[in-house]
């Protein structure tokens, strides 16, 4: 599928959970614009490596960190525009077929699933929390940087 | 002064009560909870925020509070205003007893969007992730139908109800059976992507994301049970599905 296209749907899917999510209304296209470029990320990522932690890591590390530029330009917590932008990089597939195999009692299978369900909840963790050491550095830096001359 | 440090603590745990009751992370509510406290010269406070409850005690001489928390939804506005009146009054620009009000406002205007809106966004996302994850056009209609009927049982049956999993378990075996059918009667093409595309609104990202996110922080109470609430929800997921593709 085309990254055109792709992006579209994947800011509508975003723009979609702003909604059910309830976010601030201005705030919706922003949530957009997100959940896009996170996924744009993760997409070209997954074509160039077919490895599934490295593209959640680097799409959440995305998201998190435009979420920040965002939350810093509109004086809003973070967490209402990372939400909407990292749902759409939730393992729901493989833990879905890991729930599915567990009752269908196919256990290794399952494990196999739920084994990629973690490590990708595990990366899209990571990314969230590097993107905000490294915000929170350069924010340390500018200010010095500000303050010195 | 007496009644001014009063206030301040009933402020700091109405806000950090309203924060965790609409789904912020549990490090944030700890900060709102002491900046606002630090502001108003209560400067000795502790906080220890879990997803069920908060605990506060605004000096070593004022008595410790404690507050349950019995319902959570997400609710992002909410948090937003929320974060705004305790910047407004860290900055001094309202006063204690106006940023209480505001707060009480907050709570009593439950301010959501129209639950037809809600719906319509989630079978547009459910459309839009049956596409992503490879599925084909055929099956647009099916996912569209499947996600907002979903979405709208576990909604209701949850207002109704206040059991989740009940209804998220309903809201998956309807989703599973609208697949089903569909394929049957030659309306879609492959159950499985339906079912995956559709299942997204009900799926606990939010609480997996928050719940690694509050690990790694050190909040090791709050981010074992909100993982013990998301793997309970994926499991009435996966067991709604399961009942579902048994027929």
């Amino acid at each position: 599928m085309s990254y055109f296209l792709q992006g579209i749907l994947s800011f509508a899917a975003a723009a979609g959970f702003g909604i059910i999510f309830n976010a601030p209304k201005k705030s919706l296209f922003y949530c957009g614009i997100v959940g896009m470029t996170g996924w744009l990320v993760y997409a070209y990522v997954d074509d160039l490596s077919q490895d599934p932690a490295k593209s959640s890591f680097a799409g959440a590390f995305t998201v998190a960190f435009v979420a920040h530029l965002m939350a810093k330009k509109f004086k809003m917590p973070m967490i209402i525009f990372s939400v909407a932008g990292i749902i759409p990089l939730v393992p729901g597939g493989s833990a879905y077929n890991a729930m599915r195999n567990v009752i269908e009692k196919d256990y290794s299978v399952a494990v196999e699933y739920g084994s990629v369900a973690l490590i990708i909840s595990g990366s899209i963790a990571m990314g969230l929390v590097f993107a905000e050491i490294i915000t929170q550095l350069s924010v340390k830096v500018i200010g010095r940087l500000k303050v010195k001359p | 002064m007496t009644q001014d440090t009063e206030l301040a603590v009933e402020c700091c745990l109405l806000a950090g009560r309203l924060m965790m009751e609409s789904g912020a992370e549990t490090y944030r509510a700890e900060d709102t909870m002491d900046r606002m406290a630090i502001s108003q010269q209560l400067t000795q406070s502790q906080s220890f925020v879990t997803p069920t409850g908060i605990i506060f005690a605004g000096s070593n001489s004022l008595p410790t509070r404690l507050v349950r928390i019995s319902n959570r939804s997400t609710n992002l506005e909410r948090i937003a205003l929320i974060n705004s009146v305790s910047r407004k009054l860290v900055n001094k620009d309202i006063t204690l007893p106006e940023a209480y009000s505001e707060l009480v406002n907050i709570e009593k205007e439950h301010k959501t969007l129209p639950l037809w809106i809600q719906i319509v966004a989630a079978s547009v996302a459910s459309a839009s992730f049956l596409l992503l994850y490879g599925g084909t056009f055929k099956d647009v209609p099916t996912a569209l139908i499947a996600g907002g009927v979903g979405f709208s049982i576990s909604t209701l049956l949850e207002m109704k109800t206040r059991v989740k999993f009940f209804a998220e378990f309903l809201a998956a075996l309807f989703i599973c059976l609208i697949a089903i059918f569909s394929v049957a009667w030659g309306l879609g093409n492959e159950v499985d992507r339906i079912i995956i595309g559709s299942v997204m609104p009900l799926v606990p990202g939010l609480l997996i994301t928050n719940a690694v996110r509050d690990l790694m922080a050190g909040h090791f109470v709050s981010g074992v049970s909100k993982g013990a609430e998301a793997f309970l929800t994926a499991f009435a997921i996966g067991a709604g599905v399961a009942l579902g593709l048994s027929f």
